[in-house]
């Protein structure tokens, strides 16, 4: 298993940075591109929580590790901070039955995470903010 | 991503392409929030989108609050499969007017 470790500046100026590794780590595997996207998707939403709201919207490290199982059927992510203890799991899903004039604005990210990976953990661990996530890619 | 706005009679259109994420989802959103300045009738041509975030989402939620309280309306088309699971999974193909 060869993980690949990013430690960045989080930012929305370094998001593409994440993406196009996990481009990178799935493009000799048979992840289909709705696997893709729902990958891609749900790193957007966990690493731009980190950057916007982890260390109160100053500059702070996360750290993006990503690998694959041996047979490559299944991608694996961690994103970890040193910012304010949250586990984003313990929010409350959104009500989506809820009408347009209902709807808040926001609240989705961790919704669609929750739904688009086969799974989702949290541990606060050593001052860290530690958010894995996995999905079969075959 | 790429905006392109083609005005109609009475409406305007915005044709969208690329990726609709935490970056680029202000532009969308500022443009559909200008469109609306300009008319009560948008339709968002969303053919070249195959990546939207909850950041896309948002901006397309504050286009229809803004539609409801202008009593205008606000139209998605030509929305790709995975997309349309977002919108799925997320309520949104009942919150969005999809054609």
């Amino acid at each position: 298993m060869v993980m690949k470790e990013l430690k960045l500046t989080a930012s929305d100026d370094t998001l593409y940075t994440v993406l196009e590794n996990i481009r990178k780590l799935v493009a000799d595997t048979k992840c289909s591109e709705d696997d893709l996207t729902s990958i891609l998707v749900s790193a957007e939403e966990i690493y731009v929580n980190i950057a916007h709201y982890a260390y109160g919207g100053n500059p702070g490290e996360a750290v993006v590790q990503m690998w694959l199982t041996p047979d490559k059927k299944r991608c694996c992510l961690t994103f970890k901070d040193r910012g304010m203890k949250y586990n984003p799991l313990e929010k409350a899903d959104p009500d989506t039955t809820l009408s347009g004039e209902q709807r808040k604005i926001g609240g989705l990210g961790v919704y669609m995470v929750k739904n688009m990976m086969d799974s989702v953990s949290y541990e606060y661990k050593d001052g860290q903010n530690i958010f894995s996530m996995e999905k079969d890619i075959e | 991503m790429t905006l392109n706005e083609t005005k109609g009679e009475g409406s305007i259109q915005i044709s969208v392409e690329g990726q609709v994420d935490t970056v680029t989802a202000p532009e969308l959103q500022q443009a559909i929030l200008t469109a609306f300045q300009k008319t009560k009738e948008l339709v968002l041509d969303l053919q070249g989108v195959g990546y939207m975030s909850s950041a896309g989402l948002r901006a397309l939620l504050l286009g229809q609050k803004t539609a409801s309280s202008k009593g205008g309306k606000m139209t998605v088309i030509n929305v790709q499969p995975v997309v349309m699971q977002v919108f799925n999974m997320s309520g949104f193909a009942k919150v969005l007017n999809i054609e």
